[in-house]
């Protein structure tokens, strides 16, 4: 089986169509590596952008001055400046003066490799769309049903646990979805630091193998097929929860 | 239900005042209302009727005046919000049910989550009160399931669970399909005669003289003048009064 494909694009090279990826095995391996790579940004990234989105939200929400400035400033800083200047501050300016530890053999080495920074740079990069996005969630729940909560004997804590969050987040999903794209193709930009990630691997093959126009087609097809699979998941995600008779245009 | 004169009221409202910006929506507000009894607020809009009921949980803080319920001081700054609202439980016009919950965790979770009570005990008399309302198969449907008029039975059914002493209920029919107004009235009625004691905000005149021990009307952040519905609504002493009924009756 394996053999027949390998012997398939082998075949095709011949005629013009070099995919050296599914047949040679050396660059297969560097292929899945970048491919595993990537698809570990992109979860790492997903996960503690969410999670910066969820507390920078809270903070927000909770109506205290000096913590909400915090909060706005770090959107704006973020929000505002390109991925790569963010990415490079990052690795170059805060990574040189980070200490250095030593590895086994007695050589110095970084405490964060690039992969580290990338991760830390991608996740406050989505973050700071994340606290918009579940902002915005927040502001579309009508207050009436806080207030109920209230009657019921809530304090404004579990009000907004038990309450706000659940409805909140249901109105995040649609703009949760376009920054979770986002961050997909803004792992692209981890290569200016030296991660082995698709791009990356991608470059190295085309300029061993000379397939340049092959390997473009192939970044854009993983691509596709990556941003497909996260909105996917955040589709399955969001029908899950979807509640019967609530929603946008259903007058809550 | 006769009510002795000389028993002590369970919530008092004395001077109460209440602005928003520059608009004064409260201007001096007296009652008393006594354990069992249903008393109907109507007015005109933007008297402050809903106001009134919302100073009595605590919803809308008071301006001047002191509000009690039982012997809870409902401006006291160190006020338990928990024990108040325990005892005083609200209908909304709007029903505000919990869309994320089915209707069985709508009725139980204050008492499970606030009052820390135990879950198969409150789920049982959730389960009873969703029966009482009429509405015992619905336990595991969503409220944006419901039509109007069940999901304001279910608001009654939750604002029972928490076992209050009084229960406000703010225009309760007002955003009803009239076909429903009858069922939810008739809960609002089976509370009222269960003894509970009941205040409404109403534009209901028909149930205000039916189901009320006593009429208060209000116009412009004042009560002008109060009385058991018999009188209220066959001698109105004052000429607004007159005039509010000759519109809606």
């Amino acid at each position: 089986m394996i053999t027949d494909i390998q012997t398939f694009f082998r075949e095709l090279a011949n005629s013009g169509i070099n995919l050296t990826i599914f047949y040679d095995a050396f660059d297969f391996e560097r292929f899945i590596t970048g491919l595993g790579n990537t698809v570990l940004l992109i979860l790492a990234s997903t996960f503690f952008s969410i999670i910066i989105g969820a507390i920078g939200t809270a903070i927000l929400t909770s109506g205290r001055a000096f913590p909400g400035f915090l909060v706005r400033s770090y959107v704006a800083l973020f929000r505002n400046t390109p991925l790569i200047v963010q990415m490079y501050f990052f690795y170059f300016a805060i990574g040189s003066i980070m200490p250095v530890g030593q590895n086994e053999l007695g050589l110095p080495e970084p405490l964060l490799g690039s992969f580290s920074w990338a991760v830390i740079s991608l996740s406050l990069y989505a973050g700071a769309f994340n606290v918009e996005t579940f902002r915005a969630g927040v502001g579309a729940v009508h207050g009436s049903y806080e207030e109920a909560a209230f009657a019921l004997g809530y304090n404004r804590r579990q009000a907004f646990f038990a309450v706000t969050v659940p409805l909140a987040l249901r109105f995040s999903f649609a703009s949760l979805s376009n920054n979770l794209v986002d961050l997909t193709k803004a792992t692209t930009v981890a290569y200016a630091v030296g991660v082995a990630e698709l791009l990356y691997v991608s470059n190295q093959i085309w300029s061993d193998s000379l397939n340049t126009i092959e390997m473009m087609n192939v970044m854009l097809v993983i691509y596709l097929v990556l941003t497909g699979a996260v909105v996917f998941i955040i589709n399955r995600v969001e029908a899950v929860m979807r509640l019967p008779g609530f929603g946008l245009g259903d007058n809550q | 239900m006769t009510i002795s004169p000389n028993s002590q009221p369970l919530i008092s409202l004395r001077g109460v005042h209440k602005s928003f910006g520059a608009f004064e929506v409260l201007r001096g507000i007296d009652m008393d209302i006594c354990k069992g009894e249903v008393v109907a607020i109507i007015g005109p809009s933007g008297s402050g009727k809903s106001t009134i009921l919302r100073t009595i949980n605590g919803l809308t803080p008071v301006n001047k005046g002191t509000i009690k319920v039982g012997d809870i001081t409902v401006s006291d700054p160190e006020l338990d919000q928990v024990k108040l609202r325990h005892r005083v439980g609200m209908v909304f016009q709007q029903y505000n049910l919990f869309p994320h919950k089915t209707v069985l965790e709508n009725v139980a979770m204050a008492p499970i989550q606030v009052l820390k009570q135990p879950r198969r005990e409150v789920e049982d008399r959730a389960q009873k009160l969703l029966a009482d309302m009429r509405l015992p198969d619905k336990a595991n449907s969503y409220p944006g399931e419901l039509s109007g008029g069940q999901q304001q039975r279910v608001a009654i059914a939750r604002a029972l669970c928490m076992e209050p002493e009084v229960i406000l209920f703010d225009e309760v029919t007002a955003a009803l399909d009239p076909e429903m107004v009858k069922e939810v009235l008739s809960a609002v009625r089976k509370v009222a005669e269960d003894g509970m004691t009941c205040i409404l905000v109403t534009h209901e005149m028909g149930f205000a003289r039916e189901a009320a021990d006593h009429v208060y009307f209000t116009d412009k952040g004042v009560i002008v003048e109060h009385a058991p519905p018999a009188e209220f609504f066959s001698q109105a002493s004052d000429p607004r009064t007159a005039e509010f009924l000759s519109k809606v009756l």
